[in-house]
């Protein structure tokens, strides 16, 4: 089998021909004035609902290029990208990102009125970001496995030898970082320790990369209980339908520390030169249209703003007791991290 | 792993002196070209030197001597070994039973052993998690790192054996040497520069590597870099890390060169023949068996959980930002794009080295690989860094994106590159010189038909890796734009496993294509140093 000249020759010249059309035709289509670039952290479905009837809503007719990334690595590109960031909006899952953000100067003031139509405690104290939609930290368990009444009260019990080989871990996520605070700020450092070492040993053979991971694990009984932001069971749910469904979520006592809401935001860069439509989108987000998206779609967040509530079989928001724990005591989280590699969990 | 291949094939040239006409004129244009090169490929290592001094170097020294850092260097040291031993076992059998005997379907599996380097590793890992969820840790990230990674020994072994002077094996056997002896003493020593070069391209990989070690719940430096920079925020420390890295890499590479240093492979016929074939008799079933067996665990298991997928999972919710052929398209664009740019960026220092080998160029040459052991979102985070600074329109274009997978996937351009180069009789060139053709004619009409598969090979396993690439890619693509790989991650990040097994397809599928033209090349290497030279 022997390659030919011509054939040679003729690879060579295709593959430099497919090299410069790709360069050549996949330019930036960068707009004038009426262009933001949004970069989500947030679901990607969740996002897209609110971008396109954002879009038809517009008078000005905005039209927003989404960039979707896990928010830790949109922050860190946001913190190298400096003044010079191509982004408009961050829209991320958890408070932290945007606290961090927030530290280093890198976000603009949010309208007034936009952080109006949201409780106060769901905002940033200092006013840079807004909170746009809400989760709540539930216990998810194998419904085969587990009674309701062999259910844990405290997110401390499970430490407990009990939970040997049974619990389930997602450490790296971003939603587990706030409980993690949450324990701090009830129990103290030390006792954070602790309970970080326990359930370390007891999640041995249970540590999942994502929270996605884990519930269906625990769906499929290869853990008992695990910790999660409850909409992932739901989202689960809803993908692999009711009837292959072998487990459940149930809520932590009143005011445990387990027990938490985390809150979802967006905010406008500093560096931004769109600032006029990136409000206007902001403004979009937790305006009664973007939050009855919130309430009806398929992500299962709670809405949070202009007094639009759940559509969802979800406890309603105002009938949750989470812990009193404020935004400001949520932070950049960085308690809770080092904390995490203390334990060597991070 | 410069001359895994390189050595097989360059046995006439590494016995003989090369010609020394072109060693007369200073290289001037070659150094600049090459210089060039090599200066962007630094460009992330002077930007993990740049951040991890930020912190000063007393946290530094804090970060990497605290137990857990050792513990990492430890896990990923060890890992690093033991994948690359199973690799080598794996890969020298094999190659062995390929080229060395007449197991039924040769050529077929020639080309089936060689598939895995186009399966995706998170889709390894995830086949694996989802088949037995007790694949994990230490023993599960050496199943799955060894399945995805051996035939970068296999492609080089199998090559050495064939192109191996088989005359040095009869005269062992006639001396009265045994089977298992002479297979020991001859042929792996024949093949020991291909093995050493493996030892290279696996342990570096395997350094760098992410995406299946997070699924496997296996902590290595290069998951505490990422864990450091995604959820601290803290780049300085992430790139302290990676200088630990680069340590780890330039201790491989300095083992490389030490063990090349001792001992040299020479043949002693300048016309090769064809090596003994071993007739297998009643082990031919059994060795089947292992073949079978091997493409089972392999590629079996990964396609078996996508067509699971594909059949068995509920709807989603989520609609594709855009169409299959229009995410295909743009992967495969990318994926040329890079497979060309770091083929043409690897010509000058595959020149320098092969055609004026000394000591400078030989270290100029080797440093290229550093960029191997340095994971995909610290090249990609560099870039960020460098291209906002410098050349603002740049990025988060195409160029750019393109350029990061070039600089990414270098090493393994070099290393047909340089094959193809090492092959090539510079006598040719000379004597086409001299009957007065210009030298840019000289280089269509005569070097480059001589090194053109080689090129096309370099080209096949860049645009290979480019296919899988996720980390780099989710930094750098065009805003809006998706490829096969992050539509794939779009999808499995919300469970909805049925929407992204299709996607995972079509990376395969795109992939085989390639695959099976370096399965050819490699297979039709020793087919050269059987002309006259």
């Amino acid at each position: 089998m022997k390659f030919p000249k011509r054939l040679t020759t003729a690879t060579v010249a295709v593959m430099v021909a497919i090299a410069l059309g790709a360069t050549a035709c996949s330019g930036r289509s960068s707009g004038s004035g009426s262009s933001l670039t949004v970069y989500n952290g947030q679901h990607e479905q969740t996002t897209n609902a609110l971008v396109t009837a954002f879009e038809k809503e517009s008078g000005i007719h905005v039209q927003v290029q989404v960039r979707n990334d896990d928010e830790n690595v949109l922050a860190n590109q946001i913190i190298t990208e400096g003044g010079a960031s191509p982004a408009d909006v961050i829209y991320t899952e958890n408070s932290p990102a945007l606290e961090t953000l927030q530290n280093k100067h890198l976000l603009a003031a949010v309208a007034p009125a936009t952080l109006a139509a949201v409780p106060s405690k769901y905002n940033s104290p200092q006013g840079d970001w807004v909170g746009v939609s809400a989760r709540v930290s539930e216990l998810v368990y194998n419904t085969d496995l587990l009674k309701p009444d062999q259910l844990p009260h405290s997110v401390m019990d499970l430490a407990g030898p009990q939970w040997k080989a049974k619990l389930a871990l997602a450490q790296g996520e971003t939603d587990f970082q706030p409980i993690v605070t949450s324990i701090v700020a009830s129990y103290g450092v030390d006792a954070t320790t602790k309970w970080l070492t326990a359930i370390k040993s007891n999640a041995a053979n249970n540590i999942y990369p994502n929270n996605e991971t884990l519930t269906d694990q625990v769906n499929k009984g290869h853990a008992t209980i695990g910790i999660i932001n409850a909409y992932y069971w739901y989202r689960g749910r809803a993908e692999r339908g009711a009837a292959s469904t072998h487990s459940a979520v149930a809520t932590f006592s009143p005011g445990d520390a387990g027990y938490i809401v985390d809150v979802s935001g967006a905010g406008i860069l500093a560096s931004s030169s769109h600032k006029a439509a990136a409000q206007q989108f902001l403004a979009f987000l937790v305006g009664a249209q973007g939050q009855e998206i919130i309430a009806h779609g398929d992500s299962y967040e709670y809405p949070i703003g202009s007094g639009v509530t759940t559509a969802q079989p979800l406890t309603p928001l105002g009938s949750l007791q989470p812990a009193p724990l404020t935004i400001a005591q949520l932070g950049d989280g960085s308690t809770a991290i080092s904390l995490l590699q203390k334990a060597q969990l991070a | 792993m410069t001359d895994t291949v390189a050595d097989a094939p360059v046995l006439v040239t590494s016995a003989l002196p090369p010609t020394v006409t072109a060693r007369h004129r200073r290289p001037v244009l070659l150094w600049v070209l090459a210089g060039a090169v090599t200066v962007l490929l630094a460009l992330p290592v002077v930007y993990v030197v740049a951040q991890a001094t930020k912190s000063g170097w007393s946290e530094i020294v804090r970060l990497v001597l605290r137990s857990f850092t050792l513990e990492l260097v430890w896990n990923t040291a060890r890992l690093s070994v033991a994948v690359t031993l199973a690799c080598a076992v794996i890969g020298t059998t094999t190659a062995w039973f390929v080229e060395r005997t007449d197991l039924p379907g040769r050529r077929l599996w020639a080309v089936v052993v060689v598939l895995p380097v186009a399966i995706p590793d998170f889709v390894v890992g995830f086949g694996w998690v989802s088949v037995t969820p007790s694949v994990h840790g230490f023993f599960g990230a050496l199943l799955v790192m060894t399945l995805a990674l051996y035939p970068l020994f296999y492609l080089p072994v199998a090559a050495s054996f064939r192109g191996a002077d088989p005359g040095q094996e009869e005269v062992a056997r006639s001396l009265g040497l045994g089977r298992m002896a002479t297979f020991r003493r001859v042929t792996l020593s024949q093949a020991r520069p291909a093995l050493l070069g493996g030892c290279v391209l696996v342990s570096l990989a395997l350094l760098a590597e992410y995406g299946a070690f997070e699924i496997l719940r296996y902590q290595t430096l290069t998951t505490e870099i990422f864990f450091e920079s995604q959820r601290s925020y803290n780049i300085p420390v992430a790139s302290s890390l990676s200088l630990i890295l680069v340590v780890l890499s330039l201790a491989v590479l300095g083992g490389d060169a030490a063990a090349r240093g001792r001992g040299r492979v020479a043949r002693s016929a300048r016309v090769a023949r064809a090596g003994t074939v071993h007739r297998l008799g009643r082990w031919t079933v059994p060795s089947l068996l292992g073949f079978v067996a091997l493409t089972v665990l392999a590629l079996g298991v990964p396609i078996g959980v996508i067509v699971y997928w594909l059949f068995n999972s509920g709807t989603t919710t989520l609609p594709a930002s855009t169409s299959m052929v229009g995410a295909a398209l743009t992967t495969a664009g990318y994926a040329a794009g890079a497979g060309a740019l770091a083929t043409l960026l690897a010509l000058p220092v595959a020149l320098l080295a092969v055609r004026h080998p000394r000591r400078s160029t030989r270290v100029l040459e080797r440093s290229t690989f550093i960029v191997q052991a340095i994971p995909g979102l610290i090249i990609a985070l560099a870039l960020v860094y460098f291209s906002i600074r410098g050349l603002r329109v740049f990025y988060q274009s195409s160029p750019l994106l393109i350029l990061g997978y070039s600089i990414m996937f270098f090493p393994l351009a070099l290393v047909a590159v340089r094959t193809s180069v090492a092959q090539a009789p510079v006598e040719l060139e000379e004597v086409a010189r001299s009957l007065g053709r210009r030298p840019l004619e000289v280089w269509w009409r005569v070097v480059l038909p001589l090194v053109g598969p080689g090129l096309a090979a370099a080209f096949s396993l860049v645009f290979l890796s480019t296919v899988t690439e996720l980390t780099l890619t989710l930094v750098l693509v065009p805003t809006g734009v998706q490829t096969l790989a992050t539509q794939f991650w779009a999808y499995t990040t919300n469970l909805s496993y049925g929407a992204a097994a299709p996607y995972a397809g079509l990376m395969i599928a795109i992939a085989v294509v390639p695959s099976y033209v370096l399965g050819r090349w490699f297979n039709r290497l020793p087919a050269r140093t059987r002309e006259p030279a």
